[in-house]
């Protein structure tokens, strides 16, 4: 909350001067941003698809990495909140003349934030059971939501579509513009801008926008309240932050990103289609994976989420896709190994590895290399960390 | 009544199994203060060794090396990998066994390929008949064993060096290594115990009885279900585990059969909640009091 202090502060005397560490880091992502935005027109459909899905994990991850790393709550129900977000979303845009499904009919544009608020709902629906439970107490409760998804998932088939078939989700439009094959023809450079690659665009600002908001929280007043709550929670009510207001809060925003990346599951997919055991798009591997990626990049860091998400969801597909090449692969099935089980490994092994080396995970090395360039630490990172 | 008192049987047929696990993760849990997510790839390993054993070895072989290889695979677990990271605290040991659950889960059940054997071949698929009940002979099992590996537990924690080292160790560490209390000792023998039981829950877990399936992924979930157990039960009360366990297990019996099939594994998850909403740290578990 905001208080008048007695003493009048003004401006600060002298402007922050432009250090040349700023601009480096300015031109470091305008780079980036040109090359993401650049790459569809230079990569096939099936590593854009690829792309896609680490951006869907990266999505996930930051919403997991706020409440886990900056508001000290272990949750085992990620998948969950994927699972209501892509519900919501295919429900609500859904056509209204189905007979086997409900659908609203609503814009897809609508339909994403609704989703994504629905998410954040559910999330503070959660919020009396997290609020009085703590660490590993916490983490197991929250699995319970992935087994009440398994079974509403499996029962409440008016809405999911039901194990069996499942159901196609609307296509996304944005002010009548199709993220698909069909509407205007656009060629750039030569190369036509199809479903992939508008889905590529589309992920692309939706996970800029998740970064930048996520990154804010943090460096914000809530992100504070956060660590606070986190620290101590005897500290935090004696500073004044209302520790149950910031703990429901972590969740119910953290949940919203985990919507967010629900939704782009199902587009991603282009099919809405509940699990029928707790191991599929919305179980607890699912869970586990994106308690693997905010682990591998560092709890709690922003930059870090991303990177784990990068290496968890993208090492399956990226193994797929070379596997043709190098043919380490060969038989799917039948005790053989498969990119999947390869991948599951690795961050199995990165997870056991960062908490017995490198408690700090990527996020920690990269803060001791960018170190070594930089005169002066930030006073941020002090607070960033874990 | 017939049907519910067969119920109330497989109840707490089951729950005697989920108790066995409970038990381990509280044992661990009060030796170590760490949650112990891999307990279920210690079910799937003690179960995969008496699969491969048992051809050369007849059951009961397989079943003592099974049972043995889960301890020793606990012990290894808790020496070379636990026990080297003091620093880190207890939370992040939970995130560490996370981890060692998936790589150890995947590779048992890529080698199970596309098997899924049954392990219970003393007891499975046998039911007797008592008046007019059907009872399972693997329930019945299940119970026996279970209560004499309980008994002999809590006297063993009760009257033995170890259970006395033990408890004062959950106690008050500090305080027991200044008496001389060698804290590695106790811990790797919690993780022996809770190993060796996992490896005899593995067992019953595997049959037709039980689940219905085999040895599989579907083993390890079905392990899962002893974290409500423990959870409720309180995560550092002995007795609450086992009071835990035979929720679940009824639970669980009961709502499978009075809603639906489905729902019977939420329903487990429903009542943790519940309890957990009016008791934070479950039924028997110490309430944590916070110092400013």
């Amino acid at each position: 909350m905001e208080t008048t202090t007695l003493i009048p502060t003004g401006p600060p005397a002298t402007r922050p001067r432009r250090s040349p560490a700023r601009l480096v880091r300015a031109a470091a992502w305008i780079a980036l941003a040109v090359l993401l935005a650049a790459l569809p027109l230079y990569i096939d459909t099936a590593w854009l698809k690829a792309g896609q899905y680490m951006m869907i994990g990266a999505v996930g991850a930051i919403g997991l990495t706020l409440l886990t790393g900056q508001a000290g709550q272990l949750s085992l129900a990620h998948a969950f909140f994927l699972l209501v977000g892509a519900t919501a979303y295919t429900v609500l845009a859904g056509p209204t003349d189905e007979e086997r499904v409900i659908g609203l009919g609503l814009d897809p544009g609508l339909a994403l934030m609704g989703a994504v608020l629905i998410s954040a709902l559910v999330g503070l629906a959660f919020a009396p059971v997290a609020g009085r439970l703590r660490g590993i107490y916490l983490g197991v409760a929250s699995l319970s939501l992935v087994f009440l998804g398994l079974y509403f998932g499996q029962s409440l088939d008016s809405l999911t579509g039901g194990t069996s078939t499942g159901r196609t989700p609307a296509t996304f439009e944005l002010f009548g513009f199709p993220f698909s094959n069909g509407g205007p023809e656009i060629e750039v450079l030569g190369v036509p801008i199809r479903q992939a690659e508008r889905i590529w665009y589309l992920f692309l600002v939706l996970t800029a926008i998740a970064f930048v908001l996520a990154r804010g929280a943090v460096r914000g007043r809530v992100g504070r309240s956060w660590r606070a709550v986190r620290d101590n929670e005897a500290a935090a009510t004696a500073m004044g932050v209302g520790v149950a207001r910031a703990k429901a809060g972590a969740f119910a925003v953290s949940s919203a990103f985990a919507g967010l990346a629900g939704v782009m599951t199902v587009l991603w997919f282009d099919i809405l289609k509940p699990d029928e055991s707790e191991y599929g798009t919305y179980g607890i591997n699912v869970s586990i994976a994106f308690l693997a990626m905010v682990i591998i990049g560092g709890l709690g860091s922003v930059p870090g989420a991303v990177v784990g998400a990068l290496i968890v969801n993208g090492l399956p597909q990226a193994l797929t896709l070379f596997s043709g090449d190098l043919g380490w692969f060969g038989e799917t099935g039948g005790g053989g190994l498969t990119p999947i089980l390869v991948s599951s490994f690795i961050y199995g092994a990165a997870i056991v590895v960062v908490v017995l080396f490198e408690p700090g995970g990527l996020a920690a090395i990269g803060r001791r290399l960018t170190g070594l360039f930089r005169a002066r630490p930030r006073e941020i990172t002090r607070e960033e960390t874990s | 009544m017939e049907t519910f008192l067969q119920l109330v049987v497989n109840g707490v047929g089951k729950g005697a199994v989920f108790a066995l696990l409970a038990l381990g993760f509280v044992v661990i849990f009060k030796a170590t203060e760490v949650v112990n997510f891999a307990h279920g790839s210690l079910v799937l390993v003690g179960g995969y060794l008496v699969v491969v054993t048992r051809d050369s070895l007849g059951w009961v072989g397989a079943a003592v090396v099974g049972i043995v290889s889960a301890g020793l695979l606990a012990i290894l677990v808790e020496r070379l990998l636990l026990s080297r990271s003091k620093l880190a605290d207890a939370n992040s040991l939970a995130l560490l066994t996370i981890g060692l659950d998936v790589i150890i889960t995947e590779e048992i059940v890529r080698r199970l390929g596309v098997t899924v054997p049954f392990l219970g071949e003393a007891w499975d698929a046998q039911p007797i008949q008592v008046g007019g009940l059907t009872l399972f002979r693997t329930h019945l099992v299940a119970i026996g064993v279970g209560a004499v590996l309980v008994t002999a537990f809590f006297l063993a924690f009760r009257y033995s060096d170890w259970g006395v080292a033990m408890r004062a160790q959950a106690e008050n560490r500090e305080a027991a290594a200044l008496m001389g209390i060698r804290s590695s000792r106790v811990t790797a023998t919690a993780w022996l115990v809770a190993g060796l039981l996992a490896g005899v829950a593995v067992l019953f877990i595997a049959t037709q009885d039980f689940s219905g399936s085999g040895l599989s992924r579907g083993t390890h979930s079905i392990a899962l279900a002893a974290f409500p157990a423990a959870i409720l039960g309180g995560l550092d009360s002995t007795a609450g585990a086992v009071v835990g366990g035979l929720v679940v297990g009824l639970t669980e019996a009961l709502s499978a059969q009075y809603i639906s099939f489905d729902f019977s594994k939420s329903a487990v998850f429903l009542v943790m909640l519940v309890v957990l909403v009016a008791r934070p740290s479950g039924l028997f578990g110490t309430r944590e009091s916070t110092r400013v």
